[in-house]
């Protein structure tokens, strides 16, 4: 059998990242963006930092901001659980705050500990001041992303993109 | 529980560290403090455009220094901050030491002590030694200063030397005077870029 052929979506985020001269991507390890992550690392323009846990991201962007350059925070949603007293630092500065969020526990999911946060993650952004931006099929990835760069970076305000399962395709366990 | 361990009391005073830290800075110092005390500290010091004054994001404060470091890899960044708010941040002492950034110091000025909610015993207290966490995260240099002569040669490494570079700074645990600084963030966000970027 031929090799499954790799998604396109992730590249195509990737070439947002160039135009929109993304230079730090920050992220805690994530088999969704897993093509994404390999692309940033492979670009001797993007500094690639990995993370203990994802709330790390929200300060090293700050950082960033502060000196000049843009980034970009990857997790999956779990990790929203995790940045959410750190999400103040973004919306009380009025940071750029561009976070790709690849969604567990929403859509054909086979493990039972993934759904309270992938659940809770479109509700708990929206109240923690985060503009929201979802991703259902690959074909939108290029412009969603973009807008969600555009107006993180040109209206200093945090934005996530919510990447579905529907994307990703549920994590299998066979 | 383990009891807090008797430690040689602490003679240094905080304000005169981060006095010391800062000393004759010019437009090539970067400084990052922590909330509370260390930002009081640090505006006690004298005010500037280039220091980031932080009212909350706990944990954060070297991670704030990571991010501007690898923006801006020809100017020293100096995170100043307290041991309460380094405890609450221990991973990213890994991811620090990971990216390896040549100027990024990290010294944590040390009360063993939560200042800001009553001077309750930090972990710091009971003999965790953060000096130790950070060379085993695999920090450039990382010591524990005691003493003025210490310092002085502490501060040396801090300001200049191949990072990541870590001291902790054992202080007296005492409270000086509040020294307020601005608290809006957006206004210290668009001051600093102003000042090290130009027009933000």
């Amino acid at each position: 059998m031929p090799p499954k052929p790799r998604p396109a979506w992730p590249d195509r985020i990737y070439d947002v990242f160039v135009r929109e001269r993304v230079r730090q991507v920050v992220y805690v390890p994530d088999a969704g963006h897993s093509r994404l992550i390999e692309r940033c690392q492979g670009d001797p323009h993007m500094k690639s930092v990995v993370l203990t846990t994802e709330e790390e991201g929200i300060g090293v962007l700050a950082g960033a901001w502060l000196g000049g350059e843009r980034g970009a925070l990857l997790m999956q949603s779990s990790g929203v659980g995790n940045c959410i007293n750190m999400l103040s630092l973004a919306t009380v500065c009025r940071f750029p705050l561009l976070m790709l969020v690849t969604m567990r526990g929403e859509w054909g999911e086979f493990n039972p500990w993934q759904i309270p946060m992938g659940q809770g993650t479109p509700p708990i952004l929206e109240k923690a001041g985060v503009l929201i931006y979802h991703l259902t099929a690959a074909d939108a990835a290029e412009e969603t992303v973009e807008a969600a760069a555009r107006i993180s970076f040109n209206g200093d305000r945090a934005a996530a993109v919510l990447i579905s399962q529907r994307v990703i395709g549920a994590k299998s366990f066979k | 529980m383990r009891k807090p361990i008797k430690q040689a009391a602490a003679s240094l005073e905080r304000r005169a560290v981060m006095r010391a830290l800062v000393a004759e800075r010019g437009d090539d110092l970067l400084v990052v403090p922590g909330l509370g005390s260390t930002t009081y500290d640090l505006a006690a010091a004298g005010d500037h455009p280039l220091n980031f004054y932080l009212w909350g994001a706990m944990g954060a404060a070297a991670m704030i220094g990571l991010g501007l470091a690898l923006a801006q890899p020809k100017k020293r960044v100096l995170v100043a901050t307290g041991d309460g708010e380094m405890l609450m941040g221990l991973g990213g002492l890994a991811t620090i030491a990971v990216q390896r950034p040549r100027n990024l110091a990290i010294a944590v000025i040390d009360n063993e002590r939560y200042a800001e909610t009553g001077l309750q015993h930090t972990h710091t207290a009971h003999g965790v030694d953060l000096t130790g966490i950070a060379a085993a995260a695999g920090f450039e240099s990382a010591q524990t200063i005691r003493s003025e002569r210490e310092l002085a040669a502490a501060v040396e490494l801090l300001r200049h030397a191949p990072g990541p570079i870590f001291a902790t700074i054992k202080v007296r645990p005492d409270r000086p005077p509040f020294v307020l600084p601005e608290k809006d963030g957006v206004e210290l966000k668009n001051r600093f870029r102003r000042a090290l970027l130009g027009a933000a």
